[in-house]
């Protein structure tokens, strides 16, 4: 194996573990938990609620 | 000290106003430069205030002190509140502080004395660079060891992207700054000739996607959910964004060497990483404005928003641009020209600015016990001011860029030059002029910031104490 077919090897190797990586995240078993990750910002205890400081209508 | 009670905002509140002050700085010397291009005589022949010096001191203020502290103000930020846990160290995030500043100080004494490695964005000779690294293990430290204690099991995907912005910024420093010190304010690379410029646009081009990129997504996917008060459109794409984007930017620094000693293939293998790359960007990009969906009247009355949509606009734009400007026969009309100085600032002021703008609009009054900045009118003034100063600035570049571009390739029918060159730059000038006034408004902007700040930095001095917010006790 010359350097060339490694080259080739590792490229290949890099594109496949992202197409796994696409199929991972997009399995319908992961749904429930990115879900959750997606409101990790709003879980926290902010002063009054995670909107404050936007319902200024009238500014 | 109630060492695990809160968060640890000191080190946060002090990026943060440091930001404000450096883009303020950063933004001004960017300004005089721009004078001088259309005024050489400006700073009457002194040296250290000629326009190669003050050049570099330029890009080194806005990128790495003013987009330096902003990362650092938002990622100890972020990685506290989706943690739930307070920095690592104290020490270590104080030291990360004073010595980034340190770095920042240094930069801005050498660069006009000239002392310089030419290397562009690495300009900072071998002694502030060991300076930078003892930084940058030490922010390492204080960010990745607040991951590890985290009282949550998921690690947000805003900490994913600040977390390969510290590493791949490690990586590029150490690799690119590896230098022969000759005294103490001169060094050799350690690379030579075809090689050193490699390794130098692989590092400037990474820094470009590391630092001015990968960071600044990072804010994006905790701000722009926050401030439109609903998750990230999709998480699957955020997940997939962050995975495409590590595993193509490292490839893409080639195309900065088009038609130079460069081997053909490496420039090719550029061109084409550039090209793939406008998937995830775009990917990116889609997600964070997709994440107003349902929301989008909340950009009528909210000038953060306002902020934060926009700069995802321009990411979508200059990302657009960057893929078309490493195709090898695009890029051989626009090398060299103003062109690129357009597509730069299209992303540093309209992406990287306006996201940073933004995001310390959210974060000044919480770090200050309010709940908003001063004066939200004053945002919404920032915003339209440095608005059209950006679109007039990279209008201005684009079309100074083309003309220079078909000036210089123009030819007689006896194959001799159409133009001198000196004739494209008098034919640059009223451009030069339009860039001068697109950049003045946006300083103009930022010091409608800094008065807003101050007004309400000042106003809750006294609520100081009391400014560490609960952290969630029941995490």
């Amino acid at each position: 194996m010359d350097q060339n077919d490694l080259r080739t090897l590792v490229t290949v190797i890099a594109f496949v573990t992202f197409i796994g990586i696409v199929i991972w995240a997009y399995s319908r078993r992961r749904k429930h938990r990115f879900d959750e990750a997606a409101n990790l910002p709003f879980t926290e205890d902010e002063a009054a609620g995670p909107t404050a400081g936007k319902e200024r209508s009238g500014q | 000290m109630q060492e695990q009670a809160t968060y640890n905002y000191k080190v946060i509140r002090q990026f943060s106003i440091m930001t404000v002050v450096w883009g303020v700085v950063g933004m001004l010397v960017g300004v005089i430069i721009a004078a001088q291009l259309m005024f050489p005589d400006l700073t009457h022949g002194i040296s250290w205030l000629s326009y190669g010096r003050l050049r570099p001191l330029h890009t080194n203020a806005v990128i790495f002190a003013f987009g330096g502290s902003a990362l650092f103000a938002t990622s100890y930020y972020v990685v506290q509140r989706t943690c739930h846990a307070r920095l690592f160290s104290d020490g270590l995030a104080a030291f990360t502080f004073w010595g980034w500043q340190a770095v920042i100080v240094l930069a801005a004494i050498t660069l006009p004395l000239g002392i310089t490695t030419s290397k562009e964005y690495a300009e900072l000779e071998w002694p502030i660079d060991v300076l930078i690294t003892l930084v940058w293990v030490a922010y390492a430290v204080v960010f990745f060891g607040t991951i590890v204690k985290r009282k949550v099991a998921h690690i947000y995907v805003a900490n994913w992207f600040f977390g390969a912005f510290i590493l791949t910024v490690a990586l590029l420093h150490v690799v690119n700054s590896a230098a022969i010190p000759v005294t103490f304010w001169k060094s050799y690379s350690a690379y030579a000739g075809v090689q050193d410029a490699m390794v130098q646009w692989w590092y400037g081009h990474n820094a470009v996607g590391f630092f001015l990129t990968a960071g600044f997504l990072g804010m994006m996917y905790y701000f722009v959910p926050k401030q439109a008060g609903r998750p990230v459109y999709s998480y699957r794409l955020s997940v997939v964004h962050f995975w495409a984007l590590i595993f193509t930017y490292m490839w893409a620094g080639p195309h900065h060497l088009h038609y130079t000693a460069l081997p053909d293939w490496t420039q090719s293998l550029g061109m084409v990483f550039s090209l793939v790359l406008l998937a995830p960007s775009w990917g990116g990009m889609i997600n964070g404005v997709m994440t107003l969906s349902g929301a989008w009247y909340k950009l009528r009355t909210d000038p953060i928003l306002k902020f934060l949509v926009v700069s995802l606009s321009f990411y979508g734009m200059s990302t657009f641009e960057g893929p078309m400007m490493s195709i090898k026969t695009v890029n051989s009309l626009s090398h060299y020209t103003d062109w690129t100085i357009g597509h730069v600032h299209s992303g540093a002021l309209g992406w990287v600015a306006f996201i940073s703008v933004g995001s310390l609009y959210y974060l000044i009054p919480r770090l200050f016990g309010r709940t908003e900045m001063y004066s939200v009118r004053a945002i919404t003034a920032h915003f339209w001011i440095a608005t059209i100063g950006v679109v007039l600035y990279i209008a201005a570049m684009w079309i100074a860029g083309v003309m220079q571009g078909l000036m210089w390739r123009a030819v007689n029918p006896d194959g001799t030059l159409t133009y001198t060159f000196v004739e494209s730059v008098k034919a640059t000038y009223p451009f030069y002029a339009i860039r001068l006034l697109g950049g003045l408004m946006f300083f103009a902007g930022m010091l409608i910031m800094v008065w807003n700040v101050w007004k309400t930095v000042v106003g809750a001095k006294a609520a100081d104490a009391a400014i560490p917010a609960p952290v969630a006790a029941h995490a």
